[in-house]
């Protein structure tokens, strides 16, 4: 989906404003929206791609107008409602009215040590032989489905050179929609600037992107 | 467990129209907290959640899950060829023995900065970033100023940080759109020959780990 999410290249969204010495949660409610959030996910109720999806049906003004935990928030809700385990009448009371659905998974505290340490792999294994190898040429695919998509809009439709290749994971773009893991050969592809952009007032520079194999075709 | 008290610029922390008055967020920011609190309950009455589990996720990523996992990381390979070597060519099982492994860090891939290549490292679509090794990324990573300009215009995104490097050093920009996340190797600063291991991971900075930075050479002893 071309929405609000996928940055790359915009321009005017002001400055970076970094800080070395910020804490882990700049507000209390921030911190705890996280830890909730991961809990949530832990259900495994909802892949990461699902997830991501979720977040970027964000309508684009929305999308910018939230800060990051906001995000967090709203996705969440989302995807608890859409999937009926709460109703939208039990946040705006701040209490459970409705039965509970059943849920895969309950994260306990016991746990968490372990699961975090232990994350969770899109390595699948291979069922057909890499297409590209480092070196080849290859050109990104021009495409700009609706739906959940890797694929930054600035590297549509441009020429590149492979630079590494990942191995084999599963693909967001069906994973998103619930129509399998069908995992493809991934490739770290890199773009020339000038290919990117045109002429920029710096000197040419590199940009990488990790592509599934269906977002690439050779040249 | 305490909370910590707000803190920061909520302007720029909302990451949108940095005219709006101060009043206006502290409102939203109350709202917020009270939506936070609304969700967790909810979730808690329907046994979806133990909050016990989230004091444990929020204690591990505020304590235990920082950027001295990738210092310690970055260190080694400065002083140990031999994991340098293997850093480079398998970091994720690198890493993973000196016991750096989890969410979000799966597939790591180390990435070194050289006289010739400065490497650093964005995610435009969302905010990918090597987790196990480097903690929550920090608020600028994940709002849409760095993750537009980091592709487009790199050395003005590294001006921000007082980063100017001469034209001849060609600058690569690693965009996480997968599930590799990458950690930059900063080049070792020169005049710490003398140093342990412990010292020269205390010199390594987060955001010379994802390349916004490089470690300046200077009085190290």
């Amino acid at each position: 989906m071309n929405g609000a999410h996928d940055l790359g290249g915009m321009q005017n969204l002001g400055p970076i404003r970094p800080d070395r010495n910020e804490p882990v949660f700049a507000r209390p409610w921030e911190r705890r929206m996280f830890g909730v959030a991961q809990a949530v996910f832990a259900s495994g109720e909802w892949n990461i791609d699902r997830n991501r999806a979720t977040t970027e049906s964000i309508p684009p003004a929305d999308y910018l107008s939230m800060g990051y935990y906001e995000l967090w928030y709203t996705r969440i809700v989302k995807l608890l409602t859409s999937d009926g385990f709460i109703d939208p009448s039990e946040l705006e009371a701040g209490h459970a009215s409705q039965p509970a659905k059943p849920i895969r998974n309950v994260l306990e505290a016991g746990m968490v040590p372990a699961g975090v340490r232990r994350g969770n792999s899109s390595a699948r294994t291979a069922t057909a032989p890499a297409r590209f190898k480092a070196g080849d040429a290859v050109r990104a695919r021009r495409i700009n489905p609706a739906t959940h998509t890797r694929l930054p809009r600035y590297a549509r439709g441009v020429e590149g050179t492979v630079l590494r290749v990942h191995g084999v994971h599963v693909f967001p773009d069906t994973n998103a929609l619930g129509l399998g893991e069908h995992p493809t050969w991934v490739y770290a592809v890199a773009f020339n600037s000038d290919d990117l952009w045109g002429p920029l007032e710096q000197p040419s520079f590199e940009v990488v992107i990790d592509a599934w194999e269906p977002y690439l075709e050779p040249l | 467990m305490a909370l910590k008290p707000p803190s920061g610029d909520h302007a720029q922390e909302h990451g949108h129209n940095h005219d709006h008055g101060h009043e206006h967020d502290h409102e939203h920011y109350d709202d917020m907290d009270v939506r936070v609190r609304a969700l967790e309950t909810v979730l808690v009455e329907k046994g979806y959640i133990d909050p016990a589990a989230i004091d444990a996720l929020i204690e591990t990523y505020e304590n235990d899950i920082t950027p001295r996992n990738g210092a310690k990381v970055v260190a080694k390979s400065w002083v140990d060829q031999d994991f340098r070597a293997w850093l480079l060519d398998d970091a994720s099982a690198a890493v993973a023995s000196l016991g750096f492994t989890g969410r979000q860090g799966e597939h790591i891939v180390a990435v070194e900065n050289t006289d010739a290549v400065h490497n650093m490292v964005v995610c435009t679509l969302c905010s990918c970033y090597p987790v196990p090794l480097l903690g929550l990324p920090p608020k600028w990573y994940k709002a849409p100023a760095y993750r537009a300009q980091a592709v487009i215009d790199p050395r003005g995104v590294l001006a921000q940080f007082n980063l100017f490097l001469p034209d001849t050093v060609t600058i690569r920009v690693w965009d996480s759109t997968a599930d590799t996340r990458y950690l930059v190797i900063p080049q070792r600063p020169v005049g710490t020959g003398h140093l342990s291991e412990d010292e020269l991971a205390r010199l390594v900075t987060r955001d010379a780990m994802i390349g916004t930075a490089v470690i300046p050479a200077g009085d190290h002893a």
